[in-house]
């Protein structure tokens, strides 16, 4: 009754579907319902990302004392790397500082990017049974890696507490933590969709970050590597436009002392200004593709 | 009589999906960039064409059961009426977010089942406060005990198969499709969650059921399609169907 069936009944099926609002089972939710979807999951997002904290460290003996160790014995290989052995702390005061609030800050973004792009394809048991949008697993991962970033900043207050001392301009860090959470977000939603349907990139993330990490200046400082090698002046322009650079820059403009000589130009508007729109654009780009989600 | 409320519309539908095909070639880097460069597909890479122009409605209080040999389509067909598989032609309407039940499906392993369940319950939409009042009735349900502190890599089979049961009949769905996941429950479970599915029907949901055991089908399900290797054999009263099946299947040997 069912095969031999003419163009005729195809039309009647769509009526009939449509006469009791049935909708297409596998149509992506409009931008707006997808958001209040979304809002109305947070309590998930959370819940997953302490999940996944605590599944992470369930094996470890120390548990979840590596969410500090980790991140100060990073600092360590790297101040002696940069700092003791090559020397490269010429004319910055506080060096350690200023290294280690460039590698906090770059490995908040880097730490969002790579374990983003792997957010879906580790959980695609999940998403073939529960329905439930899946930006919520991206999301999750930087929720995950904001914590980190949270532990990472108390560390960092406490050294340089001890070494300049407080100061008022320390609040301007959660603004600056506000946009470089929007960027990463966006990020991770962009490298979410991208890892989930090629998955080489997880085999090539890992040189693309390394080479944005020597780019950004978090071991020396850009205006003064720029002065030293006589650039002409639009350079320095340049090279800010590196989001990465410009959520540094305010970090550090936050919590060092004698910053300024060594700042960025306009690095506030450049850190809105990629916040919004990949934020905004990564969202999009991830939605477009909620309905392939989990395929194959 | 009223007319019946449909609730799932299959409109000729064909799903088609690449699968990597085992060993293609030597898998060697040298074997890999002679295929780049030559600009061929990956040839371990195959189209199946798993569900072919399959047409039928289902209406409120139908459960329906899905039976076929072993690749015939029958899970392929319930991912994508759940929307998590869509059609490379043809449309299925459904009425509600359809939940699908199976027997891969994992919840997060390191975690104990009673984290389990709460985060199964909160990607469902449930919220805090629902959740609170449920959870002992899943739990019981589950039949999981004192396990339930531990973690779910510990559980058997069974046992992963019943928790994931009651999570997922923790909330009444509209539609639900179970697929065998009630086969690796011991007896005591396979009747209360037979049950559970009658107690769906009644509440005029929607339940398609794939399983390999007839008795199953004949008990639940008052509905039955038999797919053959993708294409839709037969669309009928559940007893009908199964002795069509049956008949076949013993004609063969």
């Amino acid at each position: 009754m069912s095969n031999a069936a003419g163009p005729a009944e195809t039309v009647d099926l769509a009526a009939l579907a449509e006469r009791h609002g049935l909708s297409r089972s596998s149509a992506r939710p409009p931008l707006g319902g997808y958001l209040r979807e979304l809002w109305g999951r947070r309590q998930f997002i959370l819940s997953y990302a302490r999940a996944r904290t605590y599944a992470m460290y369930a094996g470890a003996r120390l548990g979840s004392v590596w969410q500090v160790l980790t991140p100060l014995m990073n600092a360590g290989v790297y101040y002696l790397a940069f700092g003791v052995l090559l020397g490269t702390k010429n004319g910055i005061h506080n060096y350690a500082a200023f290294l280690i609030c460039g590698m906090f800050v770059f490995t908040y973004t880097q730490r969002s990017m790579t374990e983003g792009s792997r957010a879906l394809a580790l959980n695609l048991s999940l998403i073939r049974t529960l329905h439930f949008p899946r930006a919520t697993l991206p999301l999750a991962y930087v929720v995950n890696e904001l914590n980190q970033m949270a532990v990472s900043m108390g560390i960092l207050f406490v050294l340089v507490g001890v070494t300049d001392g407080f100061a008022w301009r320390w609040l301007l860090v959660v603004p600056a933590l506000v946009l470089q959470t929007m960027f990463n977000l966006g990020m991770t939603l962009i490298f979410a969709r991208i890892g989930t349907f090629v998955s080489d990139i997880s085999q090539l993330l890992p040189f693309v970050t390394r080479t944005w990490l020597y780019a950004s200046g978090i071991f020396f400082s850009i205006p003064d590597k720029l002065a030293d090698l006589d650039a002409p002046g639009w350079v320095i322009h340049l090279l800010s436009l590196n989001p990465i650079s410009a959520y540094i820059d305010l970090v550090r403009r936050a919590l060092l002392d004698d910053h300024s000589r060594h700042a960025l130009p306009n690095a506030w508007p450049i850190a809105a200004g990629w916040a919004v729109v990949v934020l905004a654009g990564g969202f999009v780009f991830f939605w477009r593709a909620e309905d392939r989600y989990g395929r194959g | 009589m009223a007319e019946p409320v449909p609730t799932v519309i299959a409109d000729d539908v064909n799903i088609i999906y690449k699968v990597i095909a085992g060993q293609g070639g030597k898998g060697t880097a040298a074997t890999a960039f002679r295929r780049i460069l030559k600009r061929q597909d990956r040839p371990t890479i195959r189209e199946v064409h798993a569900v072919k122009n399959v047409t039928f409605t289902a209406y409120k209080g139908d459960a329906i059961g899905v039976i076929g040999r072993n690749g015939s389509g029958k899970s392929t067909l319930l991912r994508a009426i759940a929307g998590l598989l869509p059609p490379a032609s043809g449309a299925i309407y459904t009425g509600g977010q359809p939940s699908l039940l199976g027997v891969n499906a994992a919840m997060m392993n390191d975690l104990t089942g009673d984290r389990n369940v709460v985060l199964g319950c909160l990607a469902m939409g449930m919220s805090s406060a629902e959740i609170a009042s449920r959870y002992d009735e899943i739990v019981e349900f589950s039949g999981i005990g004192d396990f339930i502190d531990l973690p779910m890599s510990t559980y058997s089979s069974g046992m992963a198969a019943r928790l994931k049961f009651a999570i997922a009949s923790a909330k009444t769905h509209d539609i639900l499709l179970v697929d065998e996941a009630l086969a690796t429950g011991d007896a005591e479970f396979r009747v209360r969650s037979e049950q559970k599915i009658k107690d769906l029907r009644a509440e005029a949901g929607t339940v398609f059921l794939v399983s390999h055991s007839l008795d199953v089908v004949l008990d639940t399900c008052n509905r039955a399609i038999w797919l053959d290797k993708g294409v839709l054999r037969m669309d009928g009263d559940a007893r009908e169907v199964v002795q069509a099946y049956t008949h076949e299947t013993t004609a063969n040997r």
